[in-house]
């Protein structure tokens, strides 16, 4: 009985899900009249627009990435080793981005850094594209200084850092050939979750007028009636490919250390 | 401890403090900084001058109607998404499921909570839009026309039905650990005290997750009231919720006064930051009995 009711209670939240993918694969491939084809894919890589806002976003999601472990690593390195009382007021910061809706952290940008302003970053296109990127860089903290922080605490980030300073590293070696390697699989998964979100961002792109692959796939939508729905099966699939590359990296590394 | 002298430690702890700086300086340029402007914006005319015309302004009957589409959206499309998938993860954690299926449920709801947006749109108008499939097989087989029983993608309903498939998701992964949380002891405690299942559930469980289940209520609300994207792509500018009145603003389609968009964000942050603010303290709570 029990059991026939989680049955029951999982095939209607998997049918919540799978039903619209299908909805979606079946409508982008439904182009030609009465039957199944790939017309629209074919259109859709055909567009020169597509290989370009979408080689924008992979662009911009690469550098968001390398910012991000910059910026996060040593930093949730750093709080752990040596400023541990600052821990919950750092983790306070990095939850931020979830509190305060993207829209609005766009427009205080807007705000903030017009070409009248002391740092008018939106003036020029490279200030823009910066600004962009410091953006995804926010949406992306929370997840991206969760990931590391977890991964710190499973390493003794104490004696690791003492033994490499004993041996003579400075910070740098420390904190490159030391933690990161020791952090990967957590960085991995930060950076992999980072890629997913930038790559179909929309809101702060469209709002910072950038050439972005969301707002390619609005204007699509609006536009198109097939085109829109075979790009949103390529974007369902770079989720889907980020999200079991995570899994892959974590178990890999479950089975490393069980090797060992 | 004490004989050690407090000139030397004095000077290391101002080099520690150099670690934070760049982080410190990020968060406040492109997080802090941003978000106070907003809020004091909210406070000032065009002259900067501190006034509260702005906020006054917010309660027009358009825009105050934006606010209560947007809350009933947020709070229809968290519910359900709390009630299905807390069935579903309580399916897979104590249901007496085969345990394979967990990491797929659990990997599934991590991509299914991170596919918002401009595609989940297309998605859903795919399915349940004018000719999707959905609505064509729902004709076809039982003669149901949705648009004439007044259903449209573009209405209260279309948009609760589209949120609630990011929000289910993001419940199956908050709520799990919690419903690992539950010690199989007092389950057999309360059998050896004469417990029915549903008294188990009514007295014991349910007190214990409540706060959990309220948390996490309070962060897919704030999480539904600020998506733009999804609503969006789905009704262009024809659905006036709060995210698309000030995502219309910021482009510069309507309303006349610049100072209405600072108050309208300020009125975004006031919800969010409540309801975040009740997903913490609630959190709080409940972590001392799920440990």
């Amino acid at each position: 009985m029990k059991r026939l009711f989680a049955w029951l209670m999982l095939a209607f939240g998997m049918a919540y899900f799978i039903l619209p993918l299908v909805g979606l694969t079946e409508f982008s491939l439904s182009m030609r009249r009465g039957e199944y084809s790939f017309d629209a894919y074919r259109a859709v890589l055909a567009d020169p627009r597509f290989r370009d806002t979408f080689s924008y976003s992979v662009v911009m999601a690469l550098v968001t990435i390398a910012f991000g472990i910059l910026l996060v690593v040593p930093t949730a390195y750093w709080v752990r080793l040596k400023l541990p009382g600052l821990r919950p007021y750092v983790e306070f910061v990095t939850l931020l981005p979830l509190v305060i809706p993207a829209i609005v952290i766009v427009f205080g940008y807007i705000r903030l850094y017009n070409t009248s302003s002391w740092l008018p970053l939106t003036g020029t296109t490279t200030g823009t594209n910066l600004l962009l990127m410091f953006g995804y860089a926010t949406l992306s903290l929370p997840y991206m200084y969760r990931a590391v922080d977890t991964g710190l605490r499973t390493i003794d980030v104490a004696t690791l850092t003492e033994a490499a300073q004993s041996l003579g590293a400075g910070w740098v070696t420390i904190l490159a050939r030391v933690i990161l390697p020791n952090v990967l699989v957590a960085v991995l998964s930060g950076a992999f979750l980072t890629f997913a979100i930038v790559i179909g961002e929309f809101t702060l792109a469209a709002l910072l007028n950038r050439p972005a692959f969301g707002p390619y796939l609005q204007l699509m939508g609006a536009n198109r009636a097939y085109e829109p729905m075979a790009l949103a099966v390529i974007a369902f699939g770079i989720t889907w490919a980020c999200m079991g590359l995570i899994q892959l990296v974590t178990r890999f590394s479950k089975h490393t250390k069980a090797a060992r | 401890m004490t004989a050690i002298p407090s000139a030397p430690p004095r000077r290391r702890l101002s080099l520690t403090w150099l670690g934070i700086v760049p982080f410190a300086v990020f968060a406040l340029l492109f997080l802090i900084l941003p978000t106070m402007n907003i809020v004091l914006g909210a406070f000032r005319n065009a002259a900067g001058e501190v006034t509260f015309d702005n906020i006054r302004g917010l309660f027009t009957t358009s825009i105050l109607n934006s606010y209560w589409i947007s809350i009933k959206i947020s709070v229809a499309s968290s519910l359900l998404g709390c009630v299905i998938g807390f069935g579903m993860a309580a399916a897979v954690v104590l249901g007496g499921l085969p345990r394979w299926i967990r990491s797929p449920v659990l990997t599934f709801s991590g991509v299914a909570s991170n596919f918002a947006g401009v595609p989940l749109a297309f998605a859903f108008m795919a399915t349940i839009g004018p000719r999707g499939l959905l609505t064509l097989w729902l004709m076809d087989q039982f003669g149901i026309n949705l648009r004439a029983e007044g259903f449209t993608i573009l209405s209260f309903w279309g948009l609760t039905i589209t949120y609630v498939f990011f929000q289910i998701p993001l419940m199956i992964l908050i709520i799990t650990p919690a419903l690992d949380g539950l010690k199989r002891e007092w389950k057999e405690a309360a059998n050896i005290l004469g417990a029915s299942g549903p008294q188990f559930w009514r007295m014991v469980a349910l007190p214990i997750l409540f706060p959990s289940l309220l948390g996490t209520f309070a962060l897919l609300f704030a999480n539904a009231f600020g998506a733009v994207a999804t609503a969006y792509a789905l009704t262009g500018s024809s659905m006036s919720i709060v995210p698309i009145l000030l995502f219309a603003q910021i482009r510069g389609d309507v309303l006349q006064d610049p100072h209405l968009g600072y108050a309208l964000a300020f009125g975004m942050i006031v919800v969010t930051g409540i309801a975040n603010g009740i997903y913490i303290w609630l959190r709080v709570r409940s972590e001392r009995w799920l440990k």
